[in-house]
């Protein structure tokens, strides 16, 4: 072990804390896929039962296909116009000399931390007032407020982090703004695009504050779980659901840090 | 050069950030294939110059024109000139000749007659076989090179380069400035160079600007700055300079001496003392154009003095003599192979020696 620099040796304590950490933090979760093969309408232990019933049960649920397509639907719409906004934000804000520009991404970054229940009720009370009713539209753009910041977060590095002279340099070679966009810019900051994308529907899919307020008759997959809770015999099926869409979280999350981490790598 | 044949006018530019002045009515007149540098400490606007002549700073008064076209309202996508930027700024996520071809998008070349000129370029910029590598994989030196085959591609007017070598080592950057200077000599195009390198702009230039402070000291072939600055400030940038307060005495019309302090009273050609008797002036002599020797050599032109430092430098030696009614000491650059300078490197430091210099290596410059 002596031939271990200071910072590089093993750490006992703080491994074991961290694996602590991770048990606390997923156990919980882990309870849902496993109560999802179970062979019994009541979540319990013992565990009665291997069975794969309840996600055969769902596949043939018409509503649950409604309101997956529904949650596609304003999950696209929210990551497409987020992303392009957070690409416009963060290109400003790296770009130009902006007076009070600290203060700018303060405030656009302010939804993480504003409870959704506040903008909820907010955005609520702005469309009863102007008489615009409820719909998938309304929920995209509630979601767009939540994943706005997400997106910005997520961009702003990459354009922090390259050299503005390659804008410069592509300018000078003869290339106007907008080609100098399509050829230089948008490809060294794709990963971050793409992490962008994938970030902001995956929020969005997930979402529930928002869309409890904004919904109108058609339910997003969150909303539709919330419903369904309301009926006992349904709940195994909800767990297959929440399971599902776990995994699918999980997955989408990983590809956005992968390219995220991928395209700092590739600037050295 | 006069203003008509100029290829390049810079016609009293200036150049405001907020109440922040960078450039100051500057006046520069550049000719057609010249290799023509900006020199001057960091700060002192040369970049921003550069810049403007790119067209990525706008000018607050003044106009730039190239090939007698008004620049102003040319954006830098159409202006006839191109940039070597000192980070290179090459494309990371394309191959090296992606880089090189990244011009020729609207030239609609065929794909063969492009592959021909980037061929063409590697074969110049001495990296042939490199195209297909990517950008990323290449050191300094050969990004470099990169830099300057993308932009010669375009066959610009005017090449533009910001401190091309600053961030190569002092080998590379030797080898690179001579490579730099016979590819200039090759293709014939109007370089514009920015370097904080005295050395390195004496090495490369056919003409010099030095800058301070937003403005032009002095416009000069580096023969010229070097043994006739016109100012101090000059003097004393372009390689080492002692300087001597001095005081002119004129005897008349007919002839002038100067006065300087350490160096006694000695006659100067009334040709060259423009001011008027008793007027305080500066006289300037290089440390190489001083004789070392042990005896008093036989010349009007010398003084007495002691050595207080000493430093070897291989091909010469250099000196700082003590001399009596002179502060500061003089440096005195000798080479190794002069009796003078052996004799005095082997008796050391507190060798009694004596300074010789001939009157035409003396520089008279304004003020005190």
């Amino acid at each position: 072990m002596s031939d271990l620099s200071y910072i590089k040796r093993p750490n006992r304590p703080l491994q074991i804390y961290a694996i602590l950490f991770l048990v606390v933090l997923y156990l919980p979760v882990l309870f849902i896929p496993l109560f999802s093969f179970n062979d019994s309408v009541y979540v319990k232990f013992p565990l009665t039962g291997l069975t794969t019933k309840w996600y055969v049960e769902l596949w043939s649920r018409e509503p649950v296909w409604n309101a997956l397509w529904n949650s596609v639907k304003v999950g696209a719409a929210v990551a497409v116009i987020s992303t392009i906004l957070g690409v416009i934000a963060a290109r400003a804000i790296t770009r130009y000399r902006l007076p009070g520009k600290n203060v700018l991404v303060t405030f656009i970054m302010m939804p993480l931390v504003i409870p959704g229940i506040i903008f909820g009720v907010a955005l609520l009370i702005l469309m009863s007032r102007l008489g615009v009713p409820l719909s998938l539209f309304t929920v995209t753009l509630g979601h767009l407020i939540v994943c706005l910041p997400f997106a910005v977060a997520t961009l702003l590095p990459r354009f922090e982090g390259f050299d503005k002279s390659m804008e410069e340099a592509s300018a000078d070679l003869g290339e106007n703004g907008w080609w100098t966009f399509w050829r230089v810019t948008m490809p060294m900051v794709f990963p971050g695009i793409v992490a962008s994308l994938l970030l902001s529907f995956t929020i969005s899919f997930d979402e529930f504050i928002m869309a409890f307020f904004l919904t109108g008759t058609d339910p997003t997959l969150p909303m539709y779980i919330w419903g369904q809770l309301r009926f006992p015999q349904e709940f195994p099926s909800i767990l297959a659901l929440s399971a599902l869409i776990l995994f699918v979280s999980f997955f989408v999350v990983f590809v956005a840090q992968y390219f995220g981490r991928r395209g700092l790598e590739s600037d050295q | 050069m006069t203003h008509a044949d100029a290829f390049i006018l810079i016609d009293r530019v200036s150049k405001f950030f907020g109440a922040f002045q960078a450039v100051d009515e500057i006046s520069i007149d550049i000719g057609k294939g010249e290799f023509f540098s900006l020199l001057g400490a960091s700060g002192c606007g040369k970049t921003t110059l550069l810049r403007m002549l790119a067209g990525f700073e706008s000018t607050t008064k003044g106009e730039i024109y190239i090939d007698g076209q008004p620049m102003s309202d040319v954006p830098p996508h159409r202006r006839p000139v191109n940039m070597v930027f000192q980070s290179y700024a090459i494309f990371p996520h394309l191959s090296v000749a992606d880089n090189i071809a990244y011009g020729l998008r609207k030239k609609k070349l065929p794909r063969a007659k492009r592959r021909e000129m980037v061929d063409e370029m590697l074969e110049l910029i001495k990296l042939p076989g490199y195209g297909d590598r990517k950008a990323t994989q290449l050191s300094g030196g050969q990004r470099q090179r990169i830099a300057l085959a993308r932009a010669l591609i375009l066959r610009p007017k005017v090449l533009l380069l910001d401190e091309p070598l600053g961030a190569l080592d002092k080998q590379l950057r030797e080898q690179m400035q001579l490579e730099l200077r016979a590819l200039q000599r090759q293709v014939g195009i109007t370089f514009v160079f920015v370097t904080h390198d005295q050395e390195e702009a004496l090495t490369l230039s056919d003409r010099i600007a030095v800058m301070a402070g937003g403005k032009v000291l002095q416009v000069d072939t580096p023969e010229g700055l070097y043994e006739s600055p016109k100012t101090r400030a000059v003097a004393s940038f372009i390689g080492n300079m002692n300087f001597f307060p001095a005081t002119v005495r004129r005897n008349g019309a007919a002839s002038a001496a100067i006065e300087a302090e350490g160096l006694g009273t000695f006659p100067m050609p009334i040709e060259n003392i423009t001011q008027p008797d008793g007027a305080p002036v500066q006289v300037a002599l290089r440390p190489e154009k001083f004789s070392l020797t042990p005896e008093k050599p036989d010349t009007a032109h010398a003084v007495a003095g002691k050595v207080c430092e000493a430093a070897y430098l291989g091909e010469r030696s250099h000196f700082h003599v003590a001399i009596e009614g002179k502060e500061t000491p003089i440096a005195v650059s000798t080479p190794n192979q002069s009796r003078g300078g052996r004799e005095a490197r082997e008796q050391g430091i507190g060798a009694q020696v004596w300074l010789s210099w001939s009157p035409e290596s003396i520089v008279i410059l304004q003020g005190d």
